[in-house]
């Protein structure tokens, strides 16, 4: 399993149990209404935790080592576009996680630009992995 | 990795960028209102990713990696072929009818045809699941 791999896997579970979690903290406010902190953020991050930083992370990594490979010499294509993707994802999620929240708490302008820079990198980072990928689409 | 996997694969990648650049869109109208109706690219950033990218790649990845049987044969392709096609197209109605403001109709023709779709690549994949050496 290549490092970039072994990288997306862990970070994966960190993401999932984060995820449950979340998933915790959103019934325990719902049996015991208004005495926890949170916010209307909290499903939309519950949500995005596991479908961004479980699922799409778990793809991206396992498909990083099982996909055909590029050529003898660059057998996954780009290394760097590779770690690129994985800082993309990772910091757009993290930066959204939090932006999310700040918008629902405090609502600020900065908080709803960072928002707005959360998804953009999100988009690089997928547009990263299918540039990267798409090569290795192939009948070998 | 076979055509139809390669097919399957590479729709699944654009649906992946569809799917992430409408989700830009509605999380930058969430931060910085600029177009309520933004909000309509919901349904098909949820079809986009959720059946257009990850089902489709799930089922494309077992087409191609679930045990084959004797000779190399993958079994009734024509059924992996139509869920292919049935799928796509269930994506795209569902996805799209909503965005358009087509009838209800249109998204419900969609969702049976995602339904269609994966029934007919179960139907297809079932002989193949079992121990090595039995096949």
């Amino acid at each position: 399993m290549p490092p970039l791999t072994r990288w997306y896997v862990r970070s994966s579970f960190l993401y999932l149990v984060a995820t449950l979690v979340t998933g915790v903290w959103l019934a325990a406010r719902a049996v015991w209404p208004g005495s926890l902190p949170g916010s209307s953020a909290l499903s939309p991050i519950y949500f995005h935790l596991f479908m961004i930083g479980w699922v799409t992370q778990l793809i991206f990594g396992i498909a990083n080592w099982m996909f055909p490979v590029y050529t003898r010499e660059a057998p996954r294509r780009s290394e760097r576009l590779g770690s690129a993707t994985y800082a993309l994802l990772n910091t757009g999620l993290l930066l959204r996680i939090v932006a999310e929240a700040g918008v629902a708490g405090a609502g600020a302008t900065g908080w709803r630009w960072l928002l707005g820079g959360a998804v953009l990198l999100l988009l690089l980072a997928a547009l990263a992995f299918v540039v990267n990928t798409w090569g290795r689409v192939t009948g070998k | 990795m076979p055509a139809l996997t390669r097919r399957a694969v590479q729709a699944a990648l654009i649906y992946l960028v569809v799917g992430f650049t409408f989700g830009q869109l509605l999380l930058m109208n969430k931060g910085v209102p600029f177009y309520p109706a933004t909000w309509r690219l919901l349904p098909a950033h949820i079809e986009f990713l959720f059946i257009g990218w990850m089902a489709q790649l799930a089922l494309a990845v077992a087409h191609w990696i679930i045990p084959r049987f004797r000779g190399g044969r993958f079994g009734r392709q024509r059924l992996a072929q139509a869920a292919f096609l049935l799928l796509n197209g269930g994506v795209l109605l569902a996805g799209l009818g909503p965005l358009l403001g087509a009838p209800a109709g249109v998204h419900l023709a969609g969702r049976v045809l995602e339904a269609a779709a994966v029934l007919a690549f179960a139907v297809y994949i079932w002989p193949r699941i079992r121990p090595l050496g039995n096949r």
